[in-house]
């Protein structure tokens, strides 16, 4: 085992009293002192920072990069305009997710960021595969989020452009004479901005976003709780390389072209899926009781028959009860549909309900 | 009255072959903030290190387990409506069962307040 890695905001975590654990390799925040009901309800009602260095930011330089990028994903990457985000997945073969990500046309280039446990094979896959486009793995650059309804505030006192953007939207900036990238998205189903950083500006510009009265950290458990809650699917729990995005529910980030024309890795079963339904999709299930229902917990329907399995639950602080998505059979999943959950050893009642459990609050 | 300390951070305030059994505020500051407890009920029986009931944090659940063999003779209601009691008040209003100890010699196992304390660190 090597040693996790430490992001360029490590020392402010040690600082600001994190909790740190090992996630996918590297030192992270799981909470502050705040914890991560309160931290959840700051990013809800305020705002909230987040470290998300550890995921990799990547950046793509050659001719007709987005629509190089159609032959590994299953969006309209030729078709994004400058200044524009966008949100896709590596399917592989079989039609399955390979990992999720953020695509951002940067005019000369294009941004692109994965998972953080997905790097070593994200890059490897895009060098392999995208010819004459040079694919550079940024290990120098801080990533930031600020995400709720005062983010704009927040990042828009130091940063007036931060203001004009709208969702998925991004630009680059300065911050305290610093130049950042700035795109207005992110994972808490909240307004909200990430920020690239060179990685010694990273603390400085965060703990000016801290000053803020209306700004607290968060770490990796909030995160979790917040997009649960949105309904955002996390990959490796949700999503992996043998589910499909049409029984992950995520069709609505196949743009219309894409489905019809096809060209991806796995095209044949999207498009037999969207013709004719998945054999499973994923639902957002709401248990009756307090009992969270946790990931591989088995769904029931009323006979007794097993029809899925949880693959993410945990208590949503917003909801203020259990909160779970998970995988049920073709032909149940209607929201209102009852279904039992057996966790350990025990039916507890629970609906299948429509996702997301909280409102999304982007500025669009 | 004693109050005697396990390994699996629980305290066991004991009066004759009676006890009341809860979480340290040690255990409750590891699991952070507690959403569910899910207990047995009045009557049920069990052996040393069995499972009595979950904890469950929003993070992750984590199983209680019974330091020595005995009886549940009350159960802490208050919890259920109320779970978040065990990150304010572990070791006196948040209490989770009342037990009749089977064998007291199983309490020589157990550790005292200054034991607990060198356990933790």
């Amino acid at each position: 085992m090597t040693s996790p890695k430490r992001t360029p905001l490590y020392s402010l975590h040690v600082e600001l009293g994190g909790k740190l654990v090992d996630f996918a390799g590297w030192e992270m925040p799981v909470q502050y002192p705040l914890g991560i009901m309160g931290e959840h309800k700051q990013c809800r009602e305020k705002a909230a920072l987040f470290d998300v260095s550890h995921m990799g930011q990547v950046i793509l330089r050659g001719e007709n990069v987005g629509e190089k990028l159609e032959a590994l994903c299953p969006q309209a990457y030729a078709t994004l305009k400058e200044g524009k985000a966008r949100y896709g997945f590596f399917t592989n073969a079989d039609g399955g997710i390979m990992d999720d990500l953020i695509v951002s046309n940067a005019g000369d280039h294009f941004f692109v960021v994965v998972n953080a446990a997905l790097r070593h094979q994200d890059i490897p896959h895009m060098r392999a595969h995208l010819e004459g486009v040079e694919v550079t793995e940024i290990f120098e650059r801080a990533l930031v989020a600020v995400q709720g309804p005062k983010a704009e505030d927040v990042v828009g006192e130091l940063c007036p452009a931060a203001r004009d953007l709208k969702f998925m939207e991004t630009t680059v900036a300065d911050i305290n004479g610093v130049e950042c990238r700035i795109s207005r998205l992110g994972y808490t189903g909240e307004d909200g901005y990430e920020i690239s950083i060179p990685e010694d500006k990273a603390i400085e510009i965060s703990k000016a976003f801290l000053a803020h009265e209306d700004c607290e950290p968060a770490g990796l458990g909030a995160r979790d709780s917040l997009r649960l809650e949105a309904g955002l699917c996390l990959y490796g729990n949700d999503i992996d390389q043998s589910t499909s995005p049409i029984e992950a529910s995520l069709g609505w980030a196949i743009q219309k072209r894409r489905k019809e024309e096809g060209g991806f890795p796995g095209a044949d079963r999207v498009q037999k899926e969207l013709a004719e339904g998945a054999a499973r999709k994923l639902v957002g299930i709401k248990p009756d009781g307090r009992a969270p229902a946790r990931q591989g917990v088995e769904v029931q329907c009323l006979e007794g028959n097993t029809i899925g399995q949880i693959t993410s639950g945990s208590f949503g602080p917003t909801v203020g009860g259990p909160v779970a998505m998970g995988y049920v059979s073709k032909g149940h999943g209607e929201p209102g549909e009852k279904v039992n959950l057996i966790i350990r050893g025990k039916a507890q009642p629970a609906q299948i309900v429509a996702l997301p459990f909280v409102t999304q609050n982007y500025k669009r | 009255m004693a109050t005697y300390y396990s390994e699996e951070h629980e305290w066991l305030t004991v009066e004759g072959d009676t006890a009341t059994l809860g979480i340290t505020k040690h255990a409750a500051e590891q699991l952070g903030e507690v959403v569910f407890v899910e207990q047995q009920e009045a009557g049920d029986e069990f052996e040393k290190d069995g499972e009595i009931g979950v904890i469950e944090s929003v993070k992750a659940a984590s199983e209680l387990y019974a330091p020595v063999d005995g009886e549940i003779v009350e159960v802490n209601e208050a919890l259920a409506d109320n779970p978040g009691a065990l990150n304010e008040d572990p070791e006196g209003e948040a209490w989770i069962y009342k037990i009749k100890i089977a064998d007291a010699s199983q309490l020589e196992d157990l550790m005292d307040e200054a034991g607990y304390k060198a356990f933790i660190g």
